[in-house]
């Protein structure tokens, strides 16, 4: 049977996934990226795959892209993005991809091809790094400020652009009374913020990418600001390296 | 990476000594004294100051220098250190950085030690109010006088009253310049410096216009180059004869359909300042995308076709008025739909360059509204001139890449 293999190397973590001959996905994995490109690589594919990759056409994506010799070919991560969300739900739609350094708003037409894309600005505001800087500095294991921000019972505005700002903005806050619930709901309210400044958000609305796999809050907060649909695909992480496999498929089936 | 293959430029050979010519020149004078030498701004009042007999430095074009070296890296945090703002004309910032430090560029390329003392310090604020304040600082430094022309910006179209006035600033300037250049002023001269200063734009728009050819003969980043003697040269006839040899070479490409990117597929237009430091890096990957940025508003800013010899003044009054960077969007727009139907452009590429607000077009809405107007895409990357502290490499091929495939896609 016919496998394709797409690998997404990101700033933060590296996904792989494997579809077969009529594109199910039938094999996936997410690692830190770590420094190590190719043990990252190593890893994500061997255990997509559940063993060897020789033979098997691999389309690179991501930050990384660039640096797997043995790719059959790339396609940047804005292009991976697009046929993933597109085989999720061809419909015309504006795809959110909210990653580790880099946010991507990607608008598609009702056949999958890209209208107009954008990418966020130099700052890491409104990114998965964000996060967990602020996560980090007020001392919040990153995998509880979800549930923390579940429970805050009002929003505080953070509205720095800037991490460090922010870092400053919020330890005015926690001097001010604000609970730390309240803190993690305002960092996650924030990063939305950032993605709306960048491109004007209706209709339908496809959320991915890590921060929205590991933090549904950012989903409910997206859900209260958009007029329209916001759904979100059943990977969310692995929409990329998804696109990406996709695309081996089509290029070297 | 894939290695990109170059046609290379023939006329380089000339054009270095052009450029030589001019520092070493000014070198001369400087140490000598032969000679009286005014700074002035890139699109300044240079005309006036040549026909007086002044060697005129262009201490925007040293900035240029000190960004396409990198060296601007070292100097802007000095310039930052001493109270001017990360913020501001990293153009400024590398330029006073490099004094402060003591050093040029100038001396590696000319073995010329210290940059020319200036005699005068000529600006216009047509382009920006920076160049204002950066002639104060060497104003303070060198203990000379400060002579220049404050020109209204943002215009629907150049008014009369807008060219009276700056008429006005121009012949004001001159008995101070007589002074300074020890020597009267000429009107004759005058007429000639322009007439040869014309000469050099139409003979430069017509080294542009070649890129309108499919291959484009050229890309931007050459044209940021080429476009040297246009900025330091012009009024003198060295420069034009520098481009009717690199006119014969282009037309030559145009007749054998030779391309400045080899199997052209796209071409784009530039719009706002180059990435100096970036120059070989974005020409490689657009080269590699099989893209060619073929024309670009930056390089057409030396094209001055209003000077008019019979009426010297106020023809270079009007035509110092009448550059796209002290139009309002609407005429800046229109400026930029001409072009790309005459160079067939199939993207718009806008550089948000964080310290020039003043050449930086993107930031009112003019992409969107562009895209809409011509029906084609646009791209913002996110830079700046100099300071590359601004500017993500890896960001920004991913971006130029997406958009190439998007394109391909459509």
């Amino acid at each position: 049977m016919g496998l394709y293999a797409g690998i997404d190397i990101g700033s933060c973590t590296t996904k792989a996934v494997v579809v077969d001959q009529e594109g199910n996905m039938v094999g996936s994995h997410v690692c830190r990226s770590g420094i190590d490109y190719q043990k990252a690589v190593e890893e994500a594919l061997g255990t997509a795959l559940g063993g060897k990759w020789d033979g098997i056409p691999i389309l690179s994506t991501g930050y990384g892209r660039h640096s797997l010799e043995f790719a059959s070919g790339t396609k940047t991560e804005i292009a991976c993005h697009a046929r993933g969300a597109f085989a999720y739900v061809p419909r015309a739609l504006t795809l959110v991809d909210i990653g580790g350094q880099d946010n991507k708003v990607i608008k598609l037409d009702d056949k999958g091809h890209r209208l107009d894309f954008r990418m966020n600005r130099k700052c890491a505001a409104g990114t998965g790094t964000f996060i967990e800087e602020i996560a980090t500095r007020i001392g919040i294991p990153l995998e509880q400020m979800d549930g923390m921000a579940r429970k805050a019972e009002k929003r505080v505005k953070i509205g720095s652009y800037c991490t460090v700002f922010a870092q400053t903005e919020i330890l005015s806050l926690i001097r001010a009374g604000v609970s730390p619930e309240e803190v993690a709901r305002g960092v996650f309210e924030s990063v939305v913020d950032r993605v709306m400044e960048m491109i004007p958000l209706a209709d339908l609305v496809m959320l991915c990418g890590g921060v929205v796999a590991h933090n549904p809050v950012v989903v409910d907060i997206f859900k209260a600001r958009v007029s329209g649909e916001v759904i979100v695909p059943p990977h969310p992480q692995l929409t990329g390296a998804y696109g990406a496999a996709l695309i081996a498929r089509e290029s070297f089936g | 990476m894939q290695e990109i293959k170059r046609v290379a430029i023939k006329a380089t050979t000339q054009f270095k000594a052009v450029m030589a010519q001019h520092f070493l020149e000014l070198d001369e004078a400087a140490r000598t004294k032969n000679k009286k030498v005014a700074w002035c701004s890139s699109v300044g009042p240079a005309e006036l100051a040549l026909s007086l007999g002044f060697l005129v430095y262009y201490y925007e074009n040293h900035a240029a220098i000190l960004g396409t070296n990198r060296t601007a890296m070292d100097y802007i945090p000095i310039a930052n250190a001493h109270g001017y703002s990360p913020d501001i004309c990293s153009y400024l910032t590398s330029d006073i950085g490099a004094y402060l430090k003591g050093e040029t560029p100038l001396t590696k390329a000319y073995g010329i030690e210290k940059i020319p003392r200036p005699d005068v310090l000529l600006y216009n604020t047509n382009q920006c109010r920076e160049v204002y304040d950066w002639v104060n600082f060497y104003a303070k430094e060198f203990k000379v006088p400060v002579v220049g022309i404050n020109t209204p910006r943002t215009q629907r179209q150049v008014r009369d009253d807008v060219v009276q006035s700056v008429t006005a600033q121009l012949e004001e300037m001159v008995p101070q310049l007589e002074e300074i250049a020890g020597r009267p002023f000429d009107i004759d001269e005058f007429r000639e410096v322009l007439a040869t200063s014309r000469e050099c734009s139409r003979l430069w728009e017509e080294v542009l216009g070649t890129a309108k050819a499919k291959p484009s003969t050229i890309t931007f980043s050459d044209a940021c180059i080429h476009m040297g003697p246009a900025v330091v040269m012009r009024g003198r006839k060295e420069a034009n004869e520098y481009y009717r040899i690199l006119l014969a070479e282009l037309k030559e490409r145009v007749e054998q359909g030779i391309g400045a990117v080899e199997g052209e597929r796209h071409r784009f237009y530039w719009e706002g300042m180059p990435i100096w430091g970036k120059l070989r890096m974005m020409s490689d990957t657009f080269g590699r995308l099989k893209a060619c940025v073929s024309v670009s508003t930056y390089c057409s800013s030396w094209v001055f076709s209003g000077f008019d010899p019979k009426d010297p003044f106020q023809s270079m009054a009007r035509a110092y008025c009448s550059i796209f960077i002290g139009q309002d969007d609407v005429g800046k727009e229109d400026y930029i739909a001409e072009k790309v139907e005459q160079f067939s452009i199939d993207g718009l590429i806008f550089h948000d360059a964080k310290t020039c607000p003043s050449n930086t077009n993107c930031r009112y809405g003019m992409a969107d509204r562009l895209s809409e107007r011509l029906g084609i895409p646009h791209l913002t990357i996110n830079g700046d001139l100099n300071d590359l502290r601004c500017f993500s490499e890896e960001q920004t091929i991913t971006n130029i890449e997406a958009f190439v495939e998007q394109i391909e896609e459509s």
